[in-house]
């Protein structure tokens, strides 16, 4: 007999996280998971909702008012500690080097709040590992954009093939210890001054 | 210097980050061996979880918050000490344009006569009982801030009831002025440039500033975690000492022009650089004209990074006052003691400069020019603490501040 599902509040302005949490948290079979993007009418939200569990981005402006409506307001007033365990310093840490920070009603059962925190903590880590992948692979196109523009402008002016333009980069990069791209960047914007 | 330390402190973009911010770009921190990179954050609270978990050795803190810290006041359990403070003054109370206009008319005057505004104000919030028109709803950026404690004092002093009568709130410093603008709030205490830059925009008059309401009053400490400073103390001299240079540079007046000009950058505050400076020179456009606020935000002068112990039993005194903590002995000591003046002398011991001998000093009693005072003529003896507590009269029976 397991006692009623937790019910859990994620303030995420970013809603593409917020919704890879809450994928999370109803897979791991929480039902009753509710997300805000916006702190406005917040404390409507959480009198309604009776959050045992709140999940909030640790760099989100207004985590000083939400905890100070926790501590004065009776409406929300809801006995928080921070995090699951105050004494377990490495889930402290993990949860802020993961940017996200959770209040706990006091009196739960740590075993039962630990998965929540947990999962809120691994769902923070895999979204910035993505969002630094997707910056990567954006900056990876950009690269190419800026080596066949560069190899174009070589294969132009110098009559060369495309692979003597390539091979002609790719040598003055190692030779100046720098990037191809950075090397292309700087053809093409010689280039241009040259034009002008 | 042979051996070099690194330091990361945070901050928040307000004005009394001018002590840190010299110390980094002018160079009084590199001179102590101290390689000190300055984080920009969005709310105390991220300060207070980065310096618990070690993202921080030292940080920009409001002055109530190492004591609430240590009375165990705040979610995350944390020792903290204030071996520093970063300057005196620097806040302003502000309100709407249509309550100053409501609050001008009942006699407010300029921002030096803090009893005419709040005397003003009570009569606007007792005209305003058993109408339409509402409670009105002021903003301050934190429960353990001394803006929280200001306003409260200020209002109190003026008698209003900051819990029956009005709504006190809590919002970030950077979103006062859109929060004004928008009509969600009635008035607001902030540090600056908050109050200037919502008058700047047009939606905001300054009605009060707190160098009027307490003259010489603390705001900001640098906070650290106990156990760091006993663990680092020759770190922490260092950056104090650092620090305390930077404080002398701060408030030499023919450095204000570049001091604003480093303060305004986008790293820093990225707001106006002549509405940095004029909060540096206690310049400030009111809505209702340029009034020049003498000592409104001291950096150096009347030993303005003294950590005195007297300041943190006031704040503490306020505390109690407004339900945040019971009054006991213990708890009487554990906020004194939260404040590090022992720490601050040995640090700048090596430096030669005069440093107050004494931990504590009286608020108000009539002494020489220049000491702390109260607006409504009130005197706060550190040594009789359990008196002044038993004085104070309390918030009424009202509702709560919510947003």
């Amino acid at each position: 007999m397991s006692p009623r599902s937790l019910s859990v509040l994620v303030i995420d302005e970013n809603t593409v996280r917020a919704a890879i949490i809450e994928a999370g948290l109803r897979e791991a079979g929480h039902e009753f998971v509710t997300v805000v993007h916006d702190v406005n009418g917040i404390a409507q939200r959480i009198a309604a909702v009776e959050p045992d569990v709140i999940v909030i981005d640790l760099e989100n402006p207004n985590r000083d008012m939400l905890e100070s409506m926790f501590s004065l307001s009776r409406a929300v007033k809801r006995p928080i500690a921070m995090f699951v365990d105050q004494s377990d310093q490495s889930a402290i840490e993990a949860a802020v080097e993961a940017g996200v920070s959770a209040y706990v009603v006091d009196g739960l059962r740590q075993d039962r709040v630990k998965p929540i925190v947990d999962m809120a903590i691994s769902r923070f880590n895999a979204y910035s590992r993505m969002a630094r992948e997707l910056e990567d692979a954006r900056s990876e196109l950009e690269n190419r954009k800026l080596i066949d523009r560069a190899k174009g402008i070589l294969m132009r002016s110098r009559g060369l093939t495309e692979e003597q333009a390539y091979a002609l980069l790719r040598r003055t990069a190692m030779n100046q210890n720098r990037k191809i791209s950075e090397i292309a960047q700087s053809l093409i914007l010689a280039a241009g001054l040259l034009e002008e | 210097m042979a051996d070099t330390h690194a330091i990361t402190a945070g901050f928040l973009p307000l004005l009394d980050s001018a002590i840190l911010v010299a110390a980094k770009e002018k160079g009084f921190a590199e001179r102590e061996g101290i390689d000190l990179t300055l984080v920009r954050e969005t709310s105390w609270a991220s300060i207070r979880d980065r310096i618990a978990v070690g993202h921080f050795e030292a940080a920009h803190m409001l002055a109530p918050m190492p004591i609430a810290a240590t009375l165990g006041l705040t979610p995350i359990r944390l020792d903290l000490v204030a071996p520093m403070a970063l300057g005196l003054g620097g806040n302003a109370i502000s309100v709407s344009r249509a309550l100053w206009k409501e609050m001008e008319s009942a006699g407010a005057r300029g921002v030096g006569d803090p009893a005419a505004a709040g005397n003003a104000l009570r009569q606007v919030i007792a005209g305003r009982r058993g109408t339409a028109e509402g409670r009105l709803r002021f903003a301050v950026v934190h429960p353990h801030s001394g803006h929280n404690l200001e306003l409260r004092y200020w209002l109190a002093a003026s008698g209003i009831d900051p819990e029956r009568d009005l709504d006190v709130a809590v919002l970030p410093p950077p979103l006062m002025p859109d929060a004004i603008a928008a009509g969600s709030i009635d008035g607001f205490c902030v540090g600056e440039p908050w109050s200037s830059v919502a008058v700047a925009r047009g939606h905001a008059h300054i009605a009060a500033v707190k160098a009027a309401i307490w003259k010489s009053s603390p705001e900001k400490v640098l906070g650290v975690r106990a156990d760091w400073a006993a663990a680092n103390g020759e770190e922490l001299f260092r950056l104090l000492r650092a620090l305390y240079r930077a404080a002398e540079w701060c408030g030499k007046a023919d450095n204000c022009a570049e001091l604003a000009e480093i303060l305004a950058g986008e790293r820093y505050l990225g707001q106006p650089v002549e509405i940095v400076l004029g909060a540096l020179e206690g310049r400030l456009d009111t809505g209702h004209g340029l009034q020049n606020v003498p000592d409104f935000f001291l950096p150096a002068a009347r030993a303005a990074t003294f950590p005195w112990r007297s300041h943190a039993l006031w704040l503490y005194s306020q505390m109690v006052r407004w339900g945040q903590v019971a009054h006991s002995a213990a708890n009487a000591e554990k906020a004194r003691n939260s404040f590090r003046p022992d720490l601050y002398r040995a640090a700048l011991q090596p430096l030669g400069v005069p440093v107050p001998v004494e931990d504590m000093k009286p608020e108000g009693a009539a002494l020489a020019p220049g000491a702390g005072g109260f607006f409504d003529g009130a005197v706060f003896d550190p040594d009789k603490l359990d008196a002044y507590i038993a004085g104070q009269r309390p918030a009424g029976k009202g509702s709560d501040p919510s947003i």
